[in-house]
């Protein structure tokens, strides 16, 4: 391998590489995958230079830790964290120089859940079907990445004029306010479930993944009782087990399921959903199509 | 359904900003929709769509500009039936040697190799894919043949089984839990990333297994 790489010396409780994922295969079953924030993942990689669909690294809560072969450029961006090179502090949200053996290390998020890590040039991993996404529902794309793995990094450019200084970011929100488009299957619901998940606070679980944000608090009252045929499904779409505890599908999401989704989320609003950590309260906002547009 | 009909009977339901959810009265209509959308498609005749996802009685159209045009425009289709040349046959070499073959052959009131000659002498159709990538639920056993699933699903099913469960019959792409009723394996490779396509089974594909001796 050249040694334009990275060698993981702490990968964190679920660090991926992540890119824009593989769309236009859930006919076969192979769900979207790609960046949970995208918005965030663009902007890292814009600070060192990159397209925006380049591969980044996706950390979970605990950070990671990276030591380039070579010297790179890269950013952190996204779950605000504290970031070091060789235990000096770095910059948070601007594109900084690692020396080739100096150790870059995303400390945990102080907010959020995900932050992203972007080196010039890209993760460069073997694409699979076209995305370098790890997909965790199907195993699609490269491992998470494990301690002591090396990946190999693309032939970077230097960054831009302008997108070198610090970039402002807001900070995700103590309370989670999902719009949601009503339906496809609200009629198999009781008249006032609309209502509960419109007035109720849920909060986010433990059981999140990259698949789905899990929420706790009133069930939804289910008027049809049988079963619904698995149908397609989309990113966002607010499914509804049994126990009536809404899930909103991320996007490691099955591309088909059997229950009725009451509603999907609007898409502006899923990198918030990304950085939801456990407990955080979540508002269900049903919205019309009218009002998305504008 | 063998003259062409409009598919009056559809429900277009919107699911989210840009998705379409048809729902059709039954699988031949929902395959016909699937058939046509594709078609379309290659012909460029479909405004662009990111996904088109059949499913039991559904084809959800996602990725779509404009949502709501397209749902006007496609009730009005005339849809002719499937054109088999159109997506071509697979055949699939099974060893009818499964751990549940015995109890399905019991169920349909056969021997094992009676059973096994049944499952082989029908045509199946690619009703829809999902549960991992390249897996197929196929379509074409007689309704009197329908199996429940175990009552306890195994933990691991080794890759290239082939199963049937309810109305439908399939093949693990690779190893997984499941709790369809194994009758046969197959050495076919069904899913390989890394081969174009990567999929030996996609919707509307119509399968044939041939019976292969056991080992």
């Amino acid at each position: 391998m050249s040694d334009r790489a990275v060698a993981v010396v702490r990968a964190g409780a679920l660090t991926t590489v992540q890119d824009a994922g593989r769309p236009g295969y859930a006919h076969l079953g192979v769900p979207r995958s790609g960046v949970l924030d995208a918005p965030a993942a663009r902007l890292v990689n814009r600070l060192v230079g990159n397209t925006g669909d380049a591969a980044v690294l996706e950390t979970t809560l605990t950070g990671c830790a990276v030591r380039p072969r070579r010297p790179v450029v890269a950013a952190v961006g996204g779950a605000p964290c504290r970031v070091t090179v060789d235990g000096r502090p770095a910059a948070w949200g601007a594109a900084i120089r690692v020396p080739a053996g100096a150790v870059l290390e995303v400390h945990p998020a102080e907010h959020g859940v995900r932050s992203y890590v972007a080196f010039a040039g890209g993760v460069a991993v073997d694409p699979v079907l076209g995305s370098r996404s790890t997909d965790l529902l199907s195993g699609l794309g490269p491992q998470p990445l494990a301690d002591g793995a090396v990946l190999p990094l693309g032939a970077g450019s230097a960054p831009p004029a302008g997108a070198g200084g610090p970039v402002p970011w807001p900070a995700p929100p103590g309370e989670l306010v999902l719009r949601i488009l009503p339906g496809p299957r609200e009629d198999w619901f009781a008249p006032g479930a609309l209502r509960t998940l419109a007035a109720a606070r849920y909060l986010v679980t433990s059981s999140s993944n990259r698949i789905g944000l899990r929420t706790d608090g009133p069930p939804l009252e289910r008027a049809v009782h049988g079963e619904l045929p698995s149908e397609g499904m989309v990113l966002g779409a607010v499914q509804v087990p049994p126990d009536g505890r809404p899930v909103v599908f991320l996007a490691d999401h099955p591309t088909t399921g059997g229950y009725p989704v009451v509603g999907v989320v609007v898409e502006r609003d899923l990198p918030g959903a990304a950085q939801a950590v456990p407990g955080t309260p979540v508002r269900f906002l049903p919205v019309s199509r009218v009002r998305v547009r504008r | 359904m063998s003259a062409p009909e409009r598919p009056g009977a559809a429900r277009v339901l919107r699911m989210g900003e840009r998705g379409l959810l048809v729902e059709l009265p039954g699988e031949a209509e929902t395959v016909a929709l699937h058939a046509e959308l594709v078609r379309r498609r290659a012909a460029g005749l479909l405004p662009p769509v990111g996904e088109i996802v059949p499913a039991a009685r559904t084809v959800l159209l996602d990725g779509v500009d404009d949502p709501e045009g397209l749902a006007g425009e496609l009730v009005r289709w005339e849809i002719p039936p499937p054109d088999p040349r159109a997506t071509g046959t697979v055949e699939i070499p099974v060893r009818y040697d499964g751990p549940d073959l015995a109890e399905v052959a019991a169920l349909w009131g056969l021997a094992p190799g009676e059973a096994a000659a049944r499952h082989a002498s029908v045509t199946y159709r690619v009703a829809f894919c999902g549960f991992a990538p390249g897996f197929g639920y196929l379509t074409g056993l007689p309704e009197g043949l329908s199996v429940p699933r175990r009552s306890t699903p195994r933990t691991a099913v080794p890759a290239g089984s082939v199963a049937v469960a309810g109305a439908y019959t399939g093949v693990y792409p690779r190893s997984s839990p499941g709790g369809w009723q194994l009758i046969g394996t197959t050495d076919a490779v069904l899913w390989d990333p890394s081969r174009d396509p990567a999929a030996l089974l996609a919707p509307g594909t119509l399968v044939r297994f041939t019976v292969v001796g056991s080992r």
